[in-house]
């Protein structure tokens, strides 16, 4: 709501210096919050000029211009005239008119300076109200003595002209929340500042209203499906001015008032209504009262009716669209509370008009507006509820104003069909306000503030009667009122006092766990990353997976930011190689990154019950809505290229591999002390070759790690050899959360046998390794694959492993033969197992 | 060297006389003093001191002597022998001390460059912001609870006092899952990480809610589609709103130093009752700059939303409004880190710019 100064200070009283800014401080405190302060864009010496010498030079080009010599009094430092050239032609020697000098500025950051042009040094403007941001007209210069009317008998040139032509107003914007209404109207506002000022207020709806009289033109309220049984319309009131002269312009103030806030004048009717809805609040309607037969009928549209409205938008409405009718031939001629069709539009030659003051149901206008994605200046104020009690002041100002500025006369009769059901007050304990606060009100303080915001208190406690006020349909309960009580004794006079919690029990050790994991792989050199979970069709495609991989099985969304990709993720490696491709796009030549976040794996056919607010559902029910929500296991992912150990003075860098990928699954692993066994398999997106996949003890797969595809790194526009593992980190979780056992640890000495083994290349090594490790017996202490060779030493089918075994027994230091003996039971059962030959 | 006439050899040919012995002994000195190293003097030690040397020829020539000759020639031999060793000994030390003194010297290296071979990791600045929010809640006692992206729809709104009608419901604000049936959106806020805790544990509740949420903005400099947020709920007897700003102070203070107060600011949001949006003091200007571009010279900068729990909420939830009561608040973890950190524009933290990661350490 932009809310102008002056308008404001009409309606509640202003300190004489005030400033927007001082108006925004104000109205903060009580919660509307400041969107911006808006000035006039002229800055610099604008002054009022005497037109002492006007010479016409006609030009080659047809065109004939002023040569003026302009008195502006001291205003230029000299007091000689200012040579000036204009172009407009309404103006004659005499004339005040109004001057910006070098050093000016106009709206559009236009700068004024003397320049030379038409032969002549132009020393400023002659300016037009348009140039000045005064108006749209544009049919010459202003002179003051017309702009000003009497006003301008008291210019002398050189004086500023700022103030008076209103440029140094301001208006103030604030954003209003959904629950209060009533300011979106300078009423509204007004009454806040008052609150939160305590200077003295004017309803500018107290206004003196015609007695009702009987008749007016018919108006049938028929709504037969009201939403949630409320009434789409529980009061129309209709007025009547005939002969009006519609061609008249709107008055300068009024004009300027409008489009201070916002809006931009169109015509008399127009701008009339729209005044009263800024002011009151009250979204008004004028229909062209010789478009209409009658009578008016309110009712809701039946599916298949449409309705082209005043943008030239054909709609086809739906059943829960409450419509404004004519009950003669049932065309429709408004959407109610959103905006009017375009057949009884107001037009310059309408003489008569028919005004509607109507008060709406919030909920039927808000489905109306969204159903059509039509949001109006009516639609804002109806959802968020409109003062029914402000219809009739509403009407008034506006015939009051339509005849003061267009004539005609008013009908004397008055259509106000009232169906409005009366307001109850409910009970309020009056220290709920200091139970809820934590301030110590009095009573005699908590009634006084509740009166102040409009709200008719009985009783004098504990327990009182309040029936808020009619423009305040959000106070329904007692926190409702509290908060009208904090806000207006300030929000600023709460203390601060840290709660005393029982003491809770720290992180879970899932949540311990994760930032484990988080920071074990930043000190192993990868840098976390995030990136949007939003998958499409063609990263899939890019990615190898197969037409029926599982992983296609995905959340949909019904309105994702992009139609390529309107699917959650089911693996973290489907986002993240993106942005190892961003970080080496920009010139990162040796990158590592991981990411641990939830991935979302689809529930089909689920569906959650959506029950409604206030109360508990039953178990079964809470039980179907937790049941439909889809799992989403934590995972962490890691992806890298080029260097991962840097070349420097020192030597050569190394490049990441397969093997590094894979190492930092094991290394997740081992910081939740989960024991994990890797095998080789296949699967998109790594190497068919270059793929392992780690499994539990008791056989639940953890991830794969190894090298990307070739094709894959090539569609995904990545260095060649980019290497990347996926972990499913909830497995690892779901094991890794138990208390670790200690067992003791042995001082004997160790004893190292280190054997080459030659077996087939198709063997896993990890095979050959739990081969020997199940061989040499329990005092094996720890076993490593130190060197693999393939070469012209071994037939081409094979491949020769050299393993470091390391002894300690636990109890006593072991003797050679004892050692010899281990090692030789270890290479008898690679031997059986997989034909290994010592060399 | 016995000899058939009984006149005494001159000192010069008696090899046992003292003044031989003593020509040997200096010979022997001047020769170790003047080795210049390890070299030098050991073939000084070969020269004076080893099996061939004239000392030790010396030393074999007394068993020829008369007995009674004996012992006098082997004491002066001996202490010549010792002195000349002693020497060796000394400098043998001396050489040897500056020899280790020289392989140090040789054996520098310049470290003032050395870094890791491995390029050091990141943690990325947001999530830790979220740990550190959720430590400061849980060092006042608090607990730490999460919940689902793809969520319930009535968890993320109904249980929330969101009605049906509620403008964030609609699809401008809103991820919904297709189809519509299926009753889930992406979470909004954190909140229903809320509604979970106190369904599931009911009151008295201290906790703490991180996580990621997703709305439909645009990306620009201020606003992502997907953000994160830290929420707080405390329910229990007696809970007000000055709690409520007591917890923000403290959370405030915790994040941005000692001095740094927050303000409450009436607001509206269906969850809350009283409902206020909370600000902080501008820690670049303190209030003090009607220019400060960071405030927008107003002196207090836009923090989070927060209120009074919505007795609806307690209901939804099972919860007996009339016994307890509390608060709730929810700041995202972005506007957190932009403000601690100067972070200019909100794409940077989602990026994934490794470059933006290695500006902050592993605590920020
Ligand atoms: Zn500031």
């Amino acid at each position: 709501m932009r809310v102008p100064v002056e308008w404001l200070g009409e309606y509640v009283s202003l300190p004489t210096d005030v400033t927007g800014e001082h108006v925004a401080a104000q109205l903060v405190r009580v919660g509307l919050e400041e969107e911006g302060i808006f000035g006039s864009e002229v800055t610099g010496p604008l002054v009022v000029g005497r037109v002492l010498e006007l010479v016409k030079e006609p030009q080659k080009n047809g065109k004939v211009i002023n040569w003026c010599q302009v008195d502006v009094g001291d205003a230029n430092g000299t007091g000689e005239p200012q040579g000036i050239i204009c172009g407009a032609h309404n103006f004659e020697v005499d004339d005040l008119v109004a001057v910006i000098l070098p050093g000016g500025v106009l709206p559009g950051n236009f700068q004024i300076g003397a320049r030379k042009t038409y032969g002549h040094i132009s020393a400023g403007m002659i300016c037009s109200a348009k140039e000045l941001g005064l108006g749209q007209e544009h049919d010459g210069i202003i002179v003051l003595t017309q702009h000003l009317g009497p006003q301008a008998t008291d210019l002398t040139p050189g004086s500023d002209l700022r103030s008076t032509l209103g440029l140094d107003r301001e208006v103030v914007e604030v954003n209003v929340t959904p629950d209060r209404g009533y300011c979106f109207s300078m009423r509204g506002i007004a009454r806040e500042y008052g609150h939160a000022t305590s200077a003295d207020y004017t309803d500018p709806a107290k206004l003196s209203v015609d007695a009702a009289d009987k008749g007016g033109f018919a108006v049938e309220l028929n709504d037969d499906a009201p939403i949630n049984g409320v009434q789409g319309c529980d009061r129309y009131l209709a007025r009547i001015v005939r002969g009006l002269d519609l061609t008249r312009s709107t008055p300068a103030w009024m004009a300027t008032r409008l489009t201070e806030a916002g809006m931009r004048p169109i015509s008399l009717a127009v701008d009339v209504t729209n005044y009263v809805m800024l002011a009151l609040g009250q979204p008004l309607h004028a229909f062209d009262l010789n478009s209409l037969r009658g009578p008016i009928v309110v009712r809701r549209a039946t599916p298949g009716e449409k309705l082209r409205t005043l943008d030239d938008v054909d709609r086809a409405l739906g059943a829960e669209d409450l419509l404004i009718t004519d009950g003669a031939d049932n065309s429709i001629l408004a959407l109610a509370g959103v905006m009017g069709g375009a057949s009884s539009e107001v037009s310059p030659t309408t003489t008569d008009v028919l005004i509607e003051a109507a008060h709406f149901d919030q909920r039927s206008v808000a489905r109306s507006a969204r159903r059509h994605k039509l949001s109006t200046e009516a639609s804002k104020r109806f959802e968020r509820g409109v003062d029914p009690d402000v219809t009739a002041a509403a009407a008034q100002l506006a015939i009051n104003l339509l005849v003061e500025f267009g004539g005609g006369t008013v009908d004397p009769e008055i259509t106000d069909v009232d169906h409005r059901l009366a307001r109850e007050p409910f009970d309020f304990t009056l220290s709920q306000a200091s139970a809820l606060v934590g301030v110590d009100y009095a009573d005699t303080k908590v009634i006084k503030i509740l009166e102040a915001v409009g709200c008719e208190v009985n009783g004098d406690g504990p327990v009182v009667s309040v029936l808020p006020a009619s423009w305040r349909p959000d106070l329904t309960d007692g926190p409702t009122l509290v908060e009208e009580v904090a806000r207006i004794d300030g929000y600023d006079n709460i203390p601060s006092l840290v709660p005393a919690a029982p003491g809770g029990r720290g992180l879970t050790a899932s949540q311990r766990a994760r930032r484990t994991v988080a920071n074990t792989l930043a000190a192993a050199g990868l840098v976390e990353v995030l990136t949007y979970p939003f998958v499409g069709e063609s990263v899939l495609n890019d990615l190898g997976l197969a037409k029926d991989d599982e992983r296609r099985n995905m959340v949909q969304l019904a309105n994702p930011l992009s139609e390529e990709s309107p699917w959650m993720r089911t693996e973290l490696l489907q986002t993240l190689p993106e942005t190892l491709r961003r970080n080496i796009a920009r010139g990162s030549r040796d990158v590592a990154i991981f990411e641990m976040d939830t991935i979302t794996q689809a529930r089909i056919g689920a569906q959650a019950p959506v029950p409604g607010v206030g109360e508990r559902p039953s178990d079964e029910v809470l039980r179907q809505i937790h049941a439909a929500v889809p799992a989403q296991p934590w995972h962490v992912a890691m992806a890298a290229a080029g260097d991962l150990d840097r070349a420097g003075w020192w030597g050569e860098g190394r490049a990441a591999e397969a093997n590094d990928a894979a190492s930092w699954v094991r290394l997740v692993a081992e910081a939740l002390n989960v024991e994990i066994t890797a095998r080789m398999t296949e699967r998109a997106p790594w190497h068919p070759g270059r793929c392992v996949e780690f499994v539990t003890l008791d056989g639940k797969t953890v991830g794969w790690a190894g090298e990307l595809h070739p094709k894959v790194v090539q569609r995904l526009g990545l260095p060649e050899r980019s290497v990347a593992a996926e972990v499913d980190l909830q497995v690892l979780l779901d094991q890794g959360l138990s208390i670790s056992q200690a067992s003791p640890i042995s001082t004997h000495p160790v004893a190292m046998s280190d054997v080459a083994l030659v077996v087939h290349r198709a063997v896993p090594h990890a095979h050959v390794e739990e081969s020997l490790r199940q061989g040499a017996g329990d005092d094996l202490e720890s076993i490593a694959l130190f060197d693999v060779y393939r070469g012209e030493h071994v037939a081409d089918n094979e491949q020769s492993l050299a393993f470091r075994l390391i002894f300690r027994a636990s109890d006593r230091t072991l003797r050679t033969e004892e050692v010899n003996a281990a090692r030789d039971g270890a290479v008898k059962q690679a031997a059986a197992d997989h034909g290994a030959i010592q060399r | 060297m016995s000899g058939p006439d009984n006149t005494p050899e001159t000192t010069d040919h008696n090899p046992l006389s003292p003044e031989v012995i003593e020509r040997h002994v200096a010979a022997a000195l001047t020769s170790i003093e003047a080795a210049g190293d390890l070299e030098q003097l050991k073939a000084a030690r070969l020269e004076h001191a080893a099996e061939r040397s004239p000392l030790a020829l010396a030393n074999r020539s007394i068993g020829e002597l008369p007995g009674k000759e004996k012992a006098a020639a082997g004491k002066l031999v001996g202490q010549a022998r010792g002195r000349v060793n002693k020497a060796l000994g000394a400098r043998q030390a001396v050489l040897e001390a500056e020899r280790d003194e020289r392989i140090l010297i040789e054996e520098t290296l310049d470290l003032t460059t050395a870094r890791t071979r491995r390029a050091v990791g990141r943690r990325h600045p947001l999530t830790l912001t979220a740990e550190r929010m959720t430590d400061a809640l849980m060092a006042i006692g608090w607990e730490v609870a999460e919940g689902p992206g793809v969520e319930a729809e009535w968890l993320n709104f109904d249980a929330l006092n969101f009605d049906k009608d509620h403008p964030a419901r609609q699809m401008q604000d809103t991820f919904f899952v297709e189809p519509a049936i299926a009753g889930l959106v992406l979470r909004t806020h954190t909140s229903p990480g809320q509604a979970r805790s106190l369904l599931e544990r009911g009151a008295p509740l201290y906790v703490a809610v991180p996580g990621k949420t997703y709305r439909t903005d645009e990306l620009d400099a201020t606003h992502t589609p997907v953000f994160h947020q830290v929420e707080g709920l405390a329910i229990d007897k007696g809970l007000t709103m000055a709690h409520l700003k007591g917890t923000l102070d403290r959370l405030a203070q915790s994040l941005f130093g000692a001095g740094v107060t927050s303000r409450l600011r009436p607001a509206f949001f269906p969850f809350t009752e009283p409902s206020a949006e909370v600000d902080l003091v501008c820690f670049v200007c303190r209030g003090d700059d009607t220019s400060c571009r960071t405030c927008g010279g107003t002196g207090w900068i836009e923090w989070g939303g927060c209120g009074m729990v919505n007795r609806n909420v307690l209901k939804a939830a099972g919860v007996d409004p009339d016994e307890y009561q509390g608060f709730a608040f929810g700041m995202g973890v972005e506007r957190t880190a932009m403000f601690r950190h100067g972070i200019a524009d909100m794409r940077e933290m989602i990026e994934g710019d490794v470059r933006f990661n290695e500006q902050f350490g592993m605590e920020i």
